[in-house]
């Protein structure tokens, strides 16, 4: 069903293992609404209703922090660090991704979830603090569907990247990273540091066990500042409201399959 | 997967108290431990396991909370911002005649126990939502997302500790790539506080035969929903019960049951009914009659313009305390509507659960200090809860529901007010009811159909739109939580006699009759499960088993 | 003002995207240039100067932006931006676009707005937030706006009819980064139920699973994936997999095709994004037909064959 086209020999690449056997991973992990809880939006329309609703880690973070966890098991990556901004109740999505097996936390503090520009700033900072070789985040986040930050924060380490993972493979210098994109997928050789984005095919993430939630309790957790970092926040967008979805109305009724290849056809041209 | 080769992969943790259930039992033992064991600066641990993916996510009820043992627990509850924020300003209550009449009662004939006067609307999945925050910030381990799937026991008999169910097994049993076996978890007492008909609690009761002097337990079925509406409509603190139409409609004789609707803050009602599950007639469907009584002035004239937010349903233990059963046995408790301690002639069971908490958590870190052994008897408990006014209350509160069983609604109300104001519940007779809920319907043929008006989509709705709203889900690919003991019991037996009961008493839509050209198939929808344990009270074979799915499945309340 | 837009293509064919990003740009107002970076792509680039609407093509061609490689497409992006005065920069929101514009928004120190589905006003767009559960409106505070654009919510402009000029574009940027190593073109005609334009899918009134044979024939014809409803796969006709509504399968193809399905509210929630619905089903009262756009009261195992057969 499918054919492989290989590309030309690829640009000359030495290969360091030194990197490989010292390699930090940073994932990152954003608290959303839980994807079974269906969204309401306030009565004044001014936003979503958030109040006493569940929270859970962002599906495409979960995705990412089993992918790094696998890249220290593989011996791949020696350590696996967690960051998460918001207010101090994004700690308990880091403490899920301790627990999911990475080692430690770093909470940066904002008042609210910042854009997609200040957390890549912000993340940038860590990156050059922390100097990963590697950095997964989840493709969007379930609530804002914004898909920004993972290239946001390429652009501005100056770091290749590798979005809508469906297999990270590290190759001495090099991330192979398969991606699934419209029509197929497509593999690229992303120079390390590299920055990866994850799709929902990437892996099936671990349930967390009891006693690794409770040895999470006891893992490092630094919280920082945006002023800690050197970041101001500034707002690049003004949300002026948020309504429901319009309501599909019922359209007509054909009388034969005919007519309804004929409408298909020639009315909604979508055959 | 075989219990031998679990077993043999599962790694243990020792606690010196297990719980069961982050429902307000549960968290108020867990508290009151931790409470004691700083005061007495003695090193305890303490877990409580919850199959909801958060605490907060299963529990339901109405509710009007009287803060009694609340204050007991935290005499500074306001100040700490427990989520009772909505005084009770008023009751009404009314009995309606038909789809459109309802007479008021005077206030001065309504049972005492009926007044609301110092009680809260509140949402008790918040409340135990904070009771959570509470416990863990005095050291308790809470796990939400571990459902307790099995009891462990001692070789001498006594219970050893809980196993939490597998994950990552996929629906035809085998292990997937997530597979990640349950945890032994050890205690020297566990505590089960599963709430009404909890599947480990029903395991308990068979095996210490822990009802034996007890009469039968009662169920109800309460189905609730949270509505938006008009501010203009809106009476913060306004309470209104009461019973009659739907359920006394014709063929629908002996049905007995009441509503609530009560005004909470943020211009939001709740509104329910609750349809006591001793009912005989087949066809009656509690969803149906729900959905309908909606449609009365009473509900209409403040639900009109308003927008349904969420849904659920949950039964109530209503037995009382002539179905309480022993609530010791060797190395556990079996405590809140786990056991039954909900007093029915107030319809609230949320400040009875939780002292059932306060008093087993004081006995059992008495008799641990005492006596450091593994899986004894807490037997001071039972003294205890004699001792207490969680005893006093339900003993006087005995004949509420056997009175409304025996003699109806109205003489029953009669009854009940001659015991409870003028009597002090102290009138020197009990009564009893001796027939279990599942063995009350009669034959389909000879039950009058009923006829359910189709839900106008405004006021009423079906029964998958209202699952919708109840954030269901359960990991697609496990096995089927509801199991039949005998596979060809719904289609063999259940559908002759009875039109299987099962499609309508579910009020989330899991069991199904297909027809199909080679003939009827039962189909269960497992995925829509909210966890009300209805199935598992009122089959009239007692063929099906809830058991619990992968934890975190189920319904996600926020605000019920 | 002035739009740029970043031409969605293979090296050879201008892809349809292209076109309804065109349509945004124009409700927008202003110039519009469209931006074909690749290699030995000259044929793209006549194609655009075709499209309705564009008075200017920009073309990029050379070995460094041969597989349109972010690193090294977004510099050039961000530098024609800002040197060639455009107020807004517009992609489609497809993989494409959403892997290249915020590399490009972030060079240029602005926010970016994904996946918009309608101008409110220069400045101020709507776009769907939790799944298209709620549609915020937004607006952009920045001076260079970058975009991506939600295809299937604006009606494409014509694929000809005009007449740009095409310029060439000389800058180069190669930043050595990343390397195109190989691609797995999907061949087959059944795509992947998220990303199918046409989907059929088939519920409980299938019956079984070998009757979704039925299905199989249509979706070859059609090009489109098959799923199911919630009820098929708790009966066991099919795998989880083929579920619509299920975890991460919220799916919007341009057709929707519900066969035996009777519309639970959980099966809707996974395919109302869809551009048109098509309900085939025996029970005229199926909720299915309330959302349906055009509705078929039939017995499928007539129907079905007989659409294929029609195709």
């Amino acid at each position: 069903m499918l054919s492989m086209r290989s590309a030309p020999a690829g640009v000359g690449l030495d290969s360091n293992a030194k990197r490989q056997n010292s390699m930090k991973v940073l994932v990152t992990v954003k608290r959303v609404l839980d994807y079974n809880v269906k969204v309401r939006v306030k009565a004044d329309r001014s936003d979503v209703d958030l109040a006493n609703v569940k929270m859970a880690l962002n599906p495409f973070c979960e995705i990412a922090v089993e992918e790094a966890v696998r890249l220290k098991e593989a011996g791949v990556a020696t350590e696996v660090i967690v960051v998460s901004i918001g207010p101090k109740a994004v700690q308990e999505q880091i403490r899920t991704a301790l627990a999911l097996g990475a080692d430690r936390g770093i909470h940066i503090e904002t008042e609210n979830s910042p854009e997609s520009l200040s957390v890549a700033k912000l993340l940038a900072k860590i990156v050059a603090d922390e100097q990963p070789g590697l950095v997964i985040l989840g493709k969007q986040a379930i609530d804002s569907d914004n898909n920004q930050t993972g290239p946001m924060l390429a652009a501005l380490t100056g770091l290749s990247q590798g979005t809508f993972a469906s297999e990270v493979k590290i190759e001495g210098d090099e991330a192979l990273v398969t991606r699934e994109v419209d029509g197929g997928l497509q593999t690229l050789g992303l120079k390390l540091p590299a920055i990866v984005t994850t799709d929902l095919r990437l892996n099936e993430p671990r349930y967390a066990s009891l006693p690794n939630i409770m040895k999470a309790k006891k893992k490092p957790m630094e919280v920082k500042t945006p002023a800690d970092l050197g970041v101001e926040l500034r707002a690049h967008t003004e949300l002026l409201g948020v309504e429901p979805p319009a309501e599909r109305k019922g359209g007509i009724k054909v009388s034969s399959v005919a007519e309804l290849v004929e409408k298909l056809k020639n009315e909604a041209k979508v055959i | 997967m075989s219990e031998a080769v679990n077993a043999a992969e599962r790694e243990s943790m020792e606690f010196d108290v297990v719980i069961v259930g982050a429902g307000p039992a549960g968290l108020s033992a867990a508290i009151r431990l931790m409470q004691q064991a700083q005061d007495a600066e003695r090193e305890l641990t303490v877990c409580v396991v919850e199959k909801g993916s958060e605490v907060g996510a299963h529990i339901l009820s109405g509710a009007v909370i009287e803060p009694r043992a609340l204050v007991e627990l935290f005499p500074d509850w306001k100040e700490r911002g427990a989520p009772l924020t909505t005084a009770v300003t008023e009751d009404q209550i009314y009995l309606l005649g038909d789809a459109t009449s309802a007479r008021r009662i005077p206030n001065a004939l309504v049972p005492k126990t009926m007044h609301n006067h110092g009680n809260y609307v509140a949402s008790l999945g918040n409340l135990c939502r904070w009771l959570a925050e509470q416990a863990e910030a005095l050291g308790v381990e809470v796990f939400p997302g571990f459902a307790a799937s099995e009891v462990l026991y001692h070789a001498d008999g006594s219970v050893k500790g809980i196993a939490t169910g597998d994950m990552g097994i996929g629906h035809d049993g085998q292990p997937k790539d997530s597979y990640t076996p349950g945890m032994e978890l050890h205690a020297k007492v566990t505590l089960f506080t599963e709430g009404c008909r909890g599947h480990l609690g029903k395991q308990l009761i068979e095996k210490f035969a822990l009802d034996k002097d007890a009469d039968p337990q009662h169920y109800g079925l309460g189905i609730k929903e949270l509505w938006d509406i008009d501010p203009a409509k809106h009476q913060p603190g306004l309470v209104l019960h009461g019973s009659g139409w739907p359920l006394t409609g014709k063929g629908q004789e002996g049905t007995s049951g009441g509503f609530f609707l009560y005004h909470a803050d943020n211009h939001q009602v709740v509104v329910g009914l609750i349809v006591d599950l001793n009912y005989s007639n087949p066809w009656l469907s509690p969803f149906d009659e729900f959905q309908r009584m909606k449609h009365h002035p009473l509900f209409a004239q403040y639900l009109e313009g308003g927008k349904r937010v969420s849904y659920g349903a949950r039964a109530i233990t209503k037995g009382g305390f002539n179905s309480l059963p022993k609530m010791t046995m060797p190395g556990a408790l079996l405590l809140g509507c786990d056991a039954g301690t909900l007093n029915f002639s107030k319809i609230k069971g949320t400040h009875t659960a939780m002292k059932s908490g306060l008093v087993a958590a004081e006995s059992v870190f008495k008799a641990l200090g005492e006596n450091d052994s593994v899986g004894q008897d807490i037997s001071a408990y039972t003294d205890a809860f004699k001792a207490s006014w969680l005893y006093d209350e339900l003993y006087r509160s005995r004949n509420f529901g056997p009175a409304l069983h025996k003699f109806g609604t109205l003489m029953g109300g009669a009854f009940n007010f001659i015991d409870q104001n003028l009597c002090g519940g102290k009138l020197p007779v009990t009564l009893h009811d001796t027939r279990a809920d599942y063995a009350q319907l009669t034959p389909a043929a000879q039950s009058p159909k009923i006829d359910y008006p189709k839900p106008d989509g405004k006021l009423s709705f079906d029964k998958l739109t209202s699952v919708f709203l109840s954030n269901t889900n359960h990991e697609e690919d496990q096995p089927s939580h509801l199991q039949l003991k005998d596979a060809s019991i719904p289609i063999g037996t259940n559908l002759p006699t009875w039109a299987e009961p099962a499609q309508r008493f579910c009020p989330a839509g899991v069991y199904e009759v297909v027809e199909e050209a080679s003939g009827p198939r039962f189909q269960i929808n497992a995925q829509n499960c909210v966890h009300c344990k209805t199935c598992d009270i009122k089959d009239p074979s007692q063929n099906i088993t809830w058991v619990v799915p992968e934890g975190g499945g189920g319904p996600t309340y926020p605000n019920m | 003002m002035a739009t740029l837009i970043i031409a969605e293509h293979d090296n050879s064919i201008l892809k349809p995207a292209t076109l309804n990003t065109v349509a945004a740009a124009v409700a927008i107002g202003g110039d519009v240039a469209l931006l074909v970076v690749g290699e030995g792509c000259q044929a793209v680039a006549d194609q655009a100067a075709q499209v309705a609407g564009v008075s200017k093509v920009l073309l990029a061609d050379n070995a460094a932006y041969g597989h349109q490689l972010a690193e090294n497409v977004a510099p050039l992006v961000a530098e024609l931006a800002k040197t060639a005065g455009f107020d807004y920069v517009l992609a489609p929101a497809t993989t494409t676009g959403k892997n290249l514009l915020p590399r490009v928004a972030a060079l240029l120190d602005v926010g970016q707005l994904s996946d918009i589905v309608s101008v409110e006003s220069a400045d101020t767009f709507k776009r769907p937030i939790y799944a298209g559960n709620a549609i915020a409106t937004v607006k952009s505070l920045d001076a260079i706006k970058v975009i991506t654009v939600r295809g299937t919510a604006f009606d494409p402009v014509a694929a000809e009819g005009g007449s740009a000029s095409i310029e060439a574009v000389t800058a180069v940027h190669d930043a050595a980064l990343s390397r195109f190593v190989g691609e797995e073109v999907a061949k087959s005609d059944r795509p992947e139920l998220t990303a199918a334009r046409v989907i059929i899918s088939g519920g409980r009134g299938m019956g079984n699973g070998e009757n979704f044979a039925l299905l199989e024939k249509v979706a070859d014809k059609l090009g489109a994936a098959v799923g199911a409803s919630r009820a098929a796969v708790d009966a066991g006709f099919v795998p989880n997999d083929m579920q619509v509504g299920q975890t991460g399968k919220i799916v919007a193809p341009e057709l929707y095709i519900a066969v035996g399905i009777s519309g639970a509210i959980q099966h809707l929630a996974g395919m109302k994004d869809s551009k048109v619905i098509v309900a085939i089903n025996k029970d005229e009262e199926a909720p299915i037909f309330q959302v349906a756009d055009y509705g078929l009261v039939a017995d499928l195992f007539d129907a079905v064959p007989e659409l294929e057969a029609k195709l």
